[in-house]
């Protein structure tokens, strides 16, 4: 049956996608390739949407999944899966979070963690504007990527430097897609 | 508005406004659970991250769940993460029914392009906050320095390599260095 096979199949997505979407594409690709629900190809194009609509990609992959094999009920069934996991485990560690930070050996792993992940996110940041504006080689430069992403960085930091509030990180949103639309669209 | 009203729009309005995945929402939920309501400490949303990152599962929902729960317990999770959630299930689900070529629409594509970069500095700013406020010590330092570089060498040459295997050495690393001290420490107070 559909509804359990969705189930079934987002669960597993959601129990085992460790360190983010990106990093959990290759499960998603195995379980949805494995039941044949989507080609390549559609896989792709589906990564791709997920990437471009609001939301976390991996619960937008099961919405969409969801969706195109089952319907309304069949988008719930596979985004709730997908979402559980997550949930019930977070639940448990607050539970015990407490007790958890009094550990001294928690603590010093978490004292190498901690800046582990700073260097990570760092890292996707710098790699996500290397990749936006191709700087990668100097034939493919994309210039006007490059002077657009100056623009916003520089006005995005530069009023939290000289306003009290700053930019929201919701507006600079809302500004980077009217900048988009009129440079690309129009 | 009553907090259960208000944990569960605030993060459908997070949900709506995270693209490109969890970490350029970081920097959403740092601005309006730390800066602006004071839902939880910088501390507390530094050891989510932490939490989020080594658990499986996405990273908006590990944030959504624990502020959720933190400040509503179990109504509260549930209404923050169904909050979270709402926004891109409409979206995705009328997407997929009526918008074949969706990423074909001309306007939708041109925005697109301009939210990535939007994403790029969003992503950037959440990894210098939480670096200003990190304990500067050597080993955190280093530990900063290696992990961006090997991220960086990895995503370059396509290796793959998952980050959990950075964490987890980190994390041993960690331990080690506080073992090396607590015995650096009892030697020093024998003599």
């Amino acid at each position: 049956m559909i509804y359990l096979d969705l189930l079934i199949g987002f669960l597993e997505v959601g129990f085992f996608s460790f360190g983010g979407a990106y990093a959990a594409i290759p499960l998603i690709r195995d379980v949805v390739q494995s039941r044949g629900w989507l080609d390549d190809e559609m896989l792709s194009y589906m990564i791709a949407i997920s990437e471009s609509t609001p939301g976390p990609i991996m619960v937008n992959m099961a919405t969409y999944v969801g969706s195109l094999k089952g319907g309304i009920l069949g988008a719930a069934i596979a985004t709730s899966a997908v979402v559980l996991p997550a949930f019930l485990i977070i639940i448990l560690i607050m539970v015990v979070l407490k007790k958890l930070l009094q550990n001294k050996f928690v603590n010093a792993a978490l004292s190498g963690l901690k800046p582990c992940i700073i260097g990570i996110i760092l890292s996707t940041g710098i790699m996500l504007v290397i990749k936006n504006c191709e700087i990668s080689s100097s034939e493919t430069m994309n210039v006007p990527a490059i002077c657009l992403t100056a623009v916003m960085a520089f006005i995005y930091f530069g009023s939290r430097k000289l306003l009290k509030n700053g930019i929201s990180p919701i507006m600079l949103i809302c500004i980077s897609a009217v900048v988009g639309i009129i440079a690309y669209g129009i | 508005m009553p907090l259960l009203f208000e944990l569960f729009f605030t993060f459908a309005k997070v949900g709506l406004f995270t693209f490109g995945g969890g970490y350029a929402m970081l920097s959403l939920i740092e601005n309006i659970c730390v800066e602006k309501k004071k839902w939880i400490t910088h501390d507390e949303m530094m050891n989510i991250t932490v939490i989020a990152e080594s658990t499986p599962g996405p990273i908006a929902i590990n944030c959504a769940t624990y502020v959720g729960y933190k400040q509503g317990k179990m109504i509260g999770a549930v209404l923050a993460t169904l909050g979270m959630v709402l926004p891109s299930f409409i979206i995705i689900y009328v997407i997929s029914r009526f918008l074949d070529r969706f990423l074909e629409i001309n306007w939708v594509a041109s925005a697109f392009q301009g939210i990535k970069m939007a994403v790029g500095i969003l992503i950037i700013d959440a990894a210098v906050k939480m670096l200003r406020k990190m304990k500067k010590k050597p080993m955190q330092i280093i530990i900063v320095v290696c992990s961006t570089v090997a991220m960086i060498i990895i995503s370059v040459f396509s290796l793959h390599i998952s980050s959990m295997i950075l964490m987890a050495v980190a994390a041993i690393i960690g331990i080690t260095v506080f073992m090396i001290k607590e015995k650096a420490g009892k030697e020093m107070s024998k003599r």
